[in-house]
């Protein structure tokens, strides 16, 4: 395939993630498609940050080891990195800050350029990037566009940092990079396209507190709350998040919310309460390793039985992980669909890959959202909030409504929402939440819940979800693998996975995570990973660690 | 419309002589006249309680209630005021729930100066799950979780709340209707965060009744709007020692409030996909 790979490295504070997006933009303008894998520890000034920016001329959802071009800013980015370079890989890097390294490469004084040209510290960045792209072969007139409508502020002062570093590279310049013709699609995060997601669904509301890495959800929408005509709070805590969120959701506005695991844990009380009063919520969990504080920049998928199971009580809990930037939009607006039609919780799980990686994103490509809509109250007769319905589902109304009293409650309910500790009641309330869960798997089997990849005749199946979605159909492709990915993990869709394994002898199951939990989920339906592939030291797979991990197991 | 068009059929299962009935009893035609007057319809209004016996209130006023858990009321309540500001919003909540379990909702409900109505049913113990220490419980207070006596002062919710920016400060007691109803009305007129605290008496596990007989007296020739003669009021009686009780209005205050500055929904954007294609475009 051809495809190139870059990674940019300095301090936190070097602005890595919009050179990197910046790096990204020009690929796009030459007709790639993008993939940014973005690495930051858990500070604001210093440490190591680090982009790899891969290219291609078709759609790549992962990342690889070896890169074409590394650029630094910093020692770190060449003595972390330099296993990654491959024979004829070109190394940039500022003299001002940087030894020049034994394997050679171009060091050129980026922070001198800065400076002649009475531009700020940080547009080292930009000069490094004038270099690379004279080194790469893109016309200049591309890369001032791109600064142009990407640098904030002292444009011109950039423009002729990177025209120095351009100069500096001149004769020395390296594999040009063609024109490919992918589609130029805007390069957007995965939180993004989950925030964007949510608002095609119809949202009115978002409430959260921040929390690495789900707050680019809330930083977004917050910027776009005016022109979307969305209210987006900020907080005391995550308990009041959900419970605010569900003072939304009783007025008849629909609303998310989002957090990580340490955030939700404080969300428990409040995901029972919707399940009792049966409040439409959307809850974003982006997953990052724990326990506890864990590490909290980094990647995992150690949640999935948590947000399965929480709250006490038995009550229907909807989890949908979404594994790539299509799915992310199109869950993210079905999901609030599905919580309104069932009034149940709905979890739209991700995880720091998912959630901080830029893609490619073709909204044409991302058109099916189901329409799935609520079922509102005909105004007859005497309203009653839980009134038994078709599948358990009571009709809605919102105050004010002369006539009808809406009582919503956390007690076990009559049908009016008046509090009842009768016993045959208390099972009628339960059976009603049963019958719910009951008619959304079935809803959910009715959708592309369980999706397949690669070589749909192979009988060899990686099994994965969320955002091991990407790394694995690649590889499936590549090795002439099925790849099945349940998008919707509860309730279970165990009919179209059932399917989707048809003819299959040999299951893997792909995690990021160190006990298997997909494994175990599957288990409990009825079906087995005969091997599991686990990862659990924060980073991503990248193509390369999967395909090794994989002919460990012998595929 | 009549306070007893607000009954339930729901059987009330508070004690005889709780102080609860007298909220009831007082919000009822409040509500009843708001209505009648046209100043409030009471399809807009929305209660909403903890968990408590004060929480059964939800089930015993026909209106709309969101009957929460346990000091979770006051977020709610900012949910459904901040999702639709037509609605009026009143919170019923005990000692336990707000100042214990749900504090600092209190405290940034107060900052806010959110528009909704907190009302706190102070019995000053733990009824049902039977007779603990709360945080307004004097010290010595002999509960089940303390039996030799509590040995840490109560808190003075009034000093929180206006420390935290409340602009409505009130205290009632559950003898003396007239005064409580007086008193919920303007709180629930008040446009930004109203807080009333009634000294509310549990018979079963802390009899105040007596005590507070021979201590309370209605605030007469008391400006509310001044605030430094509000706060002196506010220390005189302090939870703990035997000073005068003082009840009424404290404090009133002219502010904004949380979410005014939000845009109405659905401004614009009939066409949710081009909105979005438009946002897309930046990221190209």
């Amino acid at each position: 395939m051809d495809e190139s790979s870059v990674l940019i490295g300095g301090k936190a504070g070097d602005g890595i993630t919009e050179a990197g997006m910046i790096i990204a933009r020009l690929f796009n303008k030459l007709g790639y498609c993008l993939y940014q894998y973005l690495d930051y520890p858990s500070l604001i000034r210093g440490g190591h940050n680090f982009a790899i920016i891969r290219a291609a001329e078709k759609k790549v959802g992962a990342h690889r080891d070896e890169v074409d071009y590394l650029l630094a800013l910093n020692q770190d980015a060449i003595d972390l990195h330099k296993w990654r370079l491959k024979e004829n890989s070109i190394v940039i890097y500022d003299s001002d800050e940087v030894k020049s390294p034994s394997m050679g490469g171009i060091g050129l004084p980026f922070k001198t350029f800065a400076e002649e040209a009475k531009a700020p510290k940080i547009a080292r960045n930009v000069g490094l990037i004038g270099a690379f792209a004279g080194a790469a072969g893109i016309e200049e007139e591309v890369v001032e566009e791109v600064l142009r409508k990407e640098v904030p502020k002292s444009v011109d002062e950039n423009l002729e940092v990177a025209r120095r570093g351009r100069q500096g590279i001149e004769g020395r310049e390296g594999m040009k990079v063609e024109r490919r013709s992918y589609p130029c699609c805007p390069v957007v995060t995965g939180n993004e396209l989950l925030a964007l997601g949510l608002l095609r669904g119809g949202l009115d509301a978002y409430v959260a507190y921040p929390m690495t890495p789900s707050s680019g959800i809330l930083h977004f929408l917050a910027k776009v709350a005016d022109e979307f005509s969305i209210k987006v709070v900020h907080p005391e805590n995550e308990i009041a998040v959900i419970l605010m969120a569900q003072g939304f959701a009783y007025a008849g506005k629909k609303v998310a919310l989002g957090t990580s695991g340490g955030g939700f844990c404080l969300m428990a009380e409040g995901m029972s309460l919707a399940g009792m009063a049966e409040m439409p919520l959307v809850v974003v969990v982006s997953q990052r390793p724990g326990p506890s504080t864990g590490v909290p920049t980094y990647t995992a998928q150690s949640d999935l039985h948590f947000v399965m199971n929480a709250g006490q009580g038995e009550f229907p809990h909807l989890v949908v992980a979404p594994g790539d930037a299509e799915q992310a939009f199109c869950w993210s607006a079905t999901i609030v669909g599905l919580a309104w039609k069932y009034q149940v919780p709905g979890i739209l799980l991700s995880d720091k890959t998912l959630s901080e990686t830029a893609y490619s994103f073709n909204i044409e490509e991302a058109r099916d959202v189901p329409d799935i809509k609520p079922v509102i109250w005909d105004g007859g007769g005497e309203y009653e909030r839980y009134a038994p319905g078709d599948d358990g589902i009571s009709p809605l109304a919102f105050p004010p409504w002369p006539g009808a009293v809406v009582k919503a409650n956390s007690y076990s309910h009559l049908a009016s929402g008046i509090t009842t500790e009768d016993p045959r009641e208390i099972e009628a309330v339960q059976d009603k939440l049963l019958r719910k869960e009951e008619g959304l798997r079935r809803e959910v089997e009715r959708l592309a819940s369980v999706r397949t990849y690669g070589d749909e005749n192979s009988s060899t199946a990686l099994l994965c979800w969320g955002s091991n979605k990407g790394v694995s159909a690649e590889l499936g492709e590549e090795l002439g693998l099925r790849v099945i990915q349940p998008v919707v993990l509860n309730p279970f869709p165990a009919n179209r996975f059932r399917e989707a394994l048809r003819g299959v002898d040999r299951t893997v199951s792909v995690e990021t995570n160190s006990t298997g939990q997909l494994a175990r989920l599957i288990r409990y339906h009825g079906f087995e990973a005969d091997d599991s592939i686990l990862k659990y030291d924060g980073r991503p797979f990248t193509v390369d660690d999967l395909e090794s991990r994989l002919k460990e197991v012998a595929i | 419309m009549k306070p007893q068009d607000l009954a339930t059929g729901a059987e009330n299962t508070w004690c005889p002589g709780c102080g609860n009935f007298a909220i009831l009893n007082a919000i009822k035609p409040v509500l009843a006249d708001l209505d009648e007057e046209g100043l409030i319809p009471i399809e807009n209004v929305v209660l909403v309680s903890g968990i408590g016996c004060h929480a059964k209130i939800a089930d015993y006023v026909k209106a709309n209630s969101f009957y929460a858990v346990h000091g979770r009321t006051i977020p709610v309540a900012t949910g459904i005021k901040l999702a639709n500001p037509d609605l009026t919003v009143i919170c019923f909540a005990g000692d336990g729930d707000a100042y214990a379990e749900g504090l600092d909702h209190l405290i940034f409900a107060a900052k806010r100066n959110v528009d909704i109505t907190t009302i706190i049913h102070d019995n000053r113990v733990y009824g049902l799950t039977t007779g603990q220490y709360t945080p307004t419980s004097p010290s010595g207070f002999k509960g089940r979780s303390t039996p030799s006596g509590l040995d840490v002062p109560p808190i003075n919710p009034l000093e929180i709340v206006f420390a935290s920016g409340g602009t409505f400060v009130g205290r009632g007691y559950s003898h003396g209707i007239d005064l409580l109803k007086e008193i919920f009305r303007s709180a629930i007129l008040h446009r930004g965060f109203s807080f009333v605290d009634v000294l509310q008496v549990c018979v079963t596990f802390f009899n105040m009744y007596d005590y507070y007989n021979q201590r309370v007296y209605t605030l007469e020739d008391h400006d509310p709007l001044d605030g430094v003669r509000a706060q002196e009021k506010m220390k005189e009686w302090d939870y703990n020692s035997d000073g005068p009780i003082p009840l009424g209005v404290f404090f009133k205050k002219e502010a904004t409030t949380f979410g005014d500055n939000f845009k109405k929904f659905n401004a614009g954007n009939s066409d949710l996909e081009a909105a979005i294609r438009k946002t897309l475009e930046g990221y190209i």
